[in-house]
């Protein structure tokens, strides 16, 4: 079996109804080799304190749910370890520039508008009707916006983002690698609708390429490739107009 | 009754809280050097059109310990640049292909160094000897 150590964890804290602000409140954890950020929250709210509030879900990296702040860092918290913590103090804190609804749970109203703004689906640039069989792809096409497809919805890039911090009205990463993840997709139409959104001032243009949100993505997607893409393709878009009837070039 | 008051954390100092904010704004202070090099040389440019004492007068300018001190300081701001500069230049190129594969990131950004270090030092060669 193996050996139980304890581990200090300090969480912020934020009751609505009775702080006027976060406050830290520290807790001592028992672990294994193999206990997750998760657990250790789990352990607290089953014998230490029942009132703290997390979101969580699927436990293995796959439902975007546990995202949150550890040591300063934007993490799932089922796929980080607390022996990576041992013997240190762990230190976690809802997912930065989010508002704090209580605890670690954020208000994601805002990313979830976004994502129903950007047309989060293959909008066929020729309908087919199901006797004329499914849509062909060849793998090269496919490759275009496969990374970008792996994303799930966790929001840790934006928490990585200090633009998003600074102004929530920029698109932000994820939306917008999501949104790339559509309009590369040889079987979309809506690229024109989406066009809009990337061009927009809070598009792509509101990214400065700290590139922190690739660094922290559980799943690859570079969302600051897709938005950095999307300025050559924005660019492309606004000069290609002028000779082009069919706008800009589709990368 | 709703129970509801959302908490907007502050920004203060953000850049200061993460290295990697940190490298990021080194990054975009390598800029500043640039720019002072870049005016130095058109300064240069200019003296050289006003004639032989002016543009000696620039020159014998440059052999100032501060000057050579700036340089210096340039030089590793534009080194640290190109560096980083390459290594996120995948991301904003279109999509390589090689057949039906991408071509990897690292590969890019691993060219670009070579290309880089072979084309300084040549010009470092020319310019010694």
């Amino acid at each position: 079996m193996a050996e139980e150590k304890t581990i200090e964890i300090e969480v912020l804290r934020y009751r609505p109804t009775e702080d006027s602000e976060p406050v830290a409140e520290t807790f001592e954890v028992p672990f294994t080799y193999d206990t997750s950020v998760l657990q250790g929250i789990q352990y607290i709210k089953d014998y230490l304190d029942g009132s703290l509030a997390f979101r969580w879900s699927c436990r293995m990296a796959i439902c975007g749910s546990c995202g949150m702040m550890l040591n300063g860092e934007p993490r799932l918290a089922c796929n980080s370890f607390l022996r990576n913590y041992y013997p240190g103090k762990l230190t976690i804190e809802a997912l930065k520039h989010f508002p704090i609804e209580k605890d670690l749970v954020i208000d994601a109203s805002d990313f979830i508008n976004k994502l129903e703004s950007i047309t989060p689906y293959i909008d066929a640039s020729e309908p087919r009707s199901l006797d004329e069989g499914e849509y062909l792809q060849t793998p090269r096409q496919k490759a275009r916006y496969d990374q970008f497809s792996a994303c799930i919805n966790c929001m840790l890039c934006y928490a990585a983002c200090p633009q998003y911090g600074l102004d929530t009205g920029f698109t932000g990463p994820g939306i917008l690698a999501l949104l790339h993840r559509y309009n590369a997709d040889s079987r979309d139409g809506a690229r024109d609708k989406r066009m809009e959104i990337v061009n927009a001032e809070e598009g792509v243009w509101g990214c400065t390429l700290v590139g922190y949100c690739s660094e922290v993505c559980p799943k690859e997607v570079d969302p600051a490739k897709a938005v950095n893409l999307n300025k050559v393709n924005s660019t492309m878009d606004y000069f290609l107009r002028f000779v082009s009837p069919k706008k800009g070039a589709s990368q | 009754m709703s129970g509801r008051n959302p908490y907007v954390r502050p920004m203060t100092n953000w850049w200061l809280k993460n290295p990697f904010y940190i490298r990021y704004m080194v990054r975009e202070a390598t800029s500043v050097f640039v720019a002072v090099y870049a005016f130095i040389l058109l300064v240069g440019l200019a003296s050289l059109g006003k004639g032989e004492a002016a543009w000696n007068l620039w020159l014998s300018s440059l052999t100032n310990p501060a000057a050579v001190f700036f340089h210096l300081l340039a030089m590793a701001a534009a080194l640290y640049h190109t560096v980083t500069w390459f290594k996120v230049s995948p991301k904003v190129a279109p999509p390589l292909f090689v057949g039906n594969n991408r071509v990897p990131d690292k590969l890019i950004t691993g060219v670009q160094y070579v290309i880089a270090a072979v084309v300084y030092l040549s010009i470092f060669v020319v310019a010694w000897t």
